[in-house]
């Protein structure tokens, strides 16, 4: 009889795991090459201030009270447009997913002004509602209320219907399915919407300060790129990342509270 | 109170699936509705219940509900139809909610349900946490908890484990003897037809139509009982029989569909 062999290993990796320190120490020396190379005068600091540098500007703007005044300006407009756009979006898209008339009448509608760049109706709203806060807060909804009508129709689209028939085959109210029923069973996919729709206002924000604005970070950034001034520039960047970041942490956070059920 | 099924027919589009069924339910009593797949059980508990508008014919009911019921017609689904963002007694509470009882007079039901299908413990679990049992439980548990007149069991026990479906079946026959709850018990399962039903209505395959209505001469209770046994499985091989050429033919014509 011969003699039995070993059954070799060849399952095994495509299945990459994360590596707790390998980031913080990543960022630390990209961060460290960069501040080297400045110091030793390897790159011009008009191309690409160190990190310190900006990192002064920054502590400038905040000591002098020009930081709160930008960030003030652009948080209010990116509040009040993505409230109103997301109100408006969540209705129509309430709507399109539950009635059979606004759905007829809103798909093709919403599918045809989406692709729009709503940065591009600036003008528009400009002439409409003046220059002032008006027509940038309603650029801004215009961004958000597509998005989020498409989140919700299809957020509402996925609650599983036998959920629904469940309901009404204990007689529960049409008022009480939409709250108990359709609403949370909508939740998770609506949040996920709020993250793009969150993403979408800080990019209309910036552009529309760009195009016209006398406080705001995106104005500020504009600015100081004319003026070149590049700490302040990359300041300005930097805030706006912190602001994405910060917009993000907060819906994660919701999405934790509201859905632990998951 | 009685549930009386009168001529119902029943197609979508150009497919008869129900033709012409008549079939009643007395009080206490539980009808097994057998058949092969796609010969329209569902389509029938779904009228029965008023949660489909039926072709022809009618459904109704005589007689009073009990004074406690809040819903004469209750469903047990087959994909328990759990809310996944509620816990145990959230989903129990649901039928209850919009009926204005007091928070105590609530209470009370959703604890009673829930201790009289073992479910206790688990009022805060997620239906997450739950295995395919638990999950039908609670369902129960919920359909109990509006005290129904009459149960509406869309094949209960077809989506468990064999193990599941034979202590779940324990509970459901504990059940009946407590309450002598009244059912139309939808099931492909002969075996589970033959342990709870009083009488077992046999349907033939698209369109269904009443094929035989055969009564199960022993008392539920006395099922287990050696005596019995000899009777249970000449009526196992008969209604075998019945359902055998039904679900072949069935089986060939989905097929041929498929094919077509």
């Amino acid at each position: 009889m011969p003699e039995p062999r070993d059954v070799a290993f060849r399952g095994g990796g495509f299945a990459p795991t994360r590596r707790r320190l390998a980031a913080p120490v990543a960022f630390a020396v990209l961060l460290l090459a960069w501040e080297g190379a400045g110091r030793a005068g390897w790159i011009s600091p008009i191309f690409l201030p160190r990190p310190g540098a900006v990192l002064e500007a920054l502590a400038d703007l905040a000591r002098s009270g020009a930081l709160a005044a930008h960030l003030g300006a652009s948080l209010s407009r990116i509040a009040g447009g993505w409230a109103i756009g997301t109100a408006a979006g969540f209705a129509a898209g309430l709507a399109i997913g539950l009635a059979s008339l606004a759905r007829s009448v809103g798909v093709p509608l919403v599918s045809a002004l989406f692709p729009i760049p709503k940065i591009a109706l600036l003008p528009l709203m400009i002439l409409w509602f003046g220059i002032g806060e008006a027509s940038k807060l309603a650029t801004i909804a215009l961004g958000v209320f597509f998005p989020t009508a498409i989140a919700v129709h299809a957020a509402v689209d996925g609650v599983p219907r036998n959920l629904v028939r469940m309901a009404q085959s204990f007689g529960v109210p049409a008022r009480d399915i939409l709250l108990k029923v359709v609403l949370p069973g909508a939740w998770p996919a609506i949040l996920a919407g709020f993250r793009i729709t969150a993403s979408i206002a800080l990019i209309l924000v910036v552009s529309a300060e760009m195009i016209g604005a006398q406080q705001g970070i995106g104005q500020f950034v504009l600015q100081a790129g004319n003026l070149m001034i590049p700490e302040d520039l990359l300041a300005g960047i930097l805030v706006l990342s912190l602001l994405g970041l910060a917009i993000g942490a907060l819906i994660g956070a919701a999405e934790r509270r509201t859905t632990r059920w998951r | 109170m009685d549930l009386l099924v009168e001529g119902v027919s029943h197609g979508y589009g150009a497919l008869p699936v129900l033709d012409g069924v008549s079939l009643s339910i007395a009080s206490g009593e539980i009808v097994a509705l057998l058949g092969p797949s796609g010969c329209g059980k569902s389509t029938l508990l779904g009228i029965a219940g008023g949660m489909v508008a039926p072709g022809a014919g009618r459904v109704r009911l005589r007689g009073e509900a009990p004074a406690a019921c809040l819903n004469p017609l209750t469903y047990v689904f087959q994909d328990f139809a759990l809310l996944p963002w509620r816990d145990v007694a959230g989903n129990v509470a649901l039928p209850l909610e919009h009926h204005g009882l007091g928070a105590a007079e609530r209470a009370r039901r959703v604890d009673d349900a829930l201790a009289r299908i073992g479910l206790s413990d688990f009022r805060g679990a997620w239906p997450r946490q739950l295995s395919g049992g638990m999950r039908q439980r609670v369902g129960i548990a919920r359909a109990l908890v509006v005290e129904p007149a009459v149960l509406l069991m869309d094949e209960p026990l077809s989506a468990l484990d064999a193990q599941t479906r034979e202590l779940l079946m324990e509970d459901l026959l504990a059940l009946w003897r407590q309450t002598r709850f009244t059912a139309l018990y939808v099931t492909h399962n002969l075996a589970e037809a033959l342990r709870l039903a009083h009488r077992v209505v046999v349907l033939s395959r698209r369109p269904g139509r009443v094929r035989e209505v055969v009564k199960v001469p022993v008392p539920v209770g006395e099922r287990g009982a050696p005596a019995a046994a000899a009777t249970l499985a000449a009526l196992h091989e008969r209604l075998w029989a019945l359902v055998r050429d039904e679900a072949r033919d069935a089986e060939r014509e989905i097929a041929d569909a498929g094919a077509a």
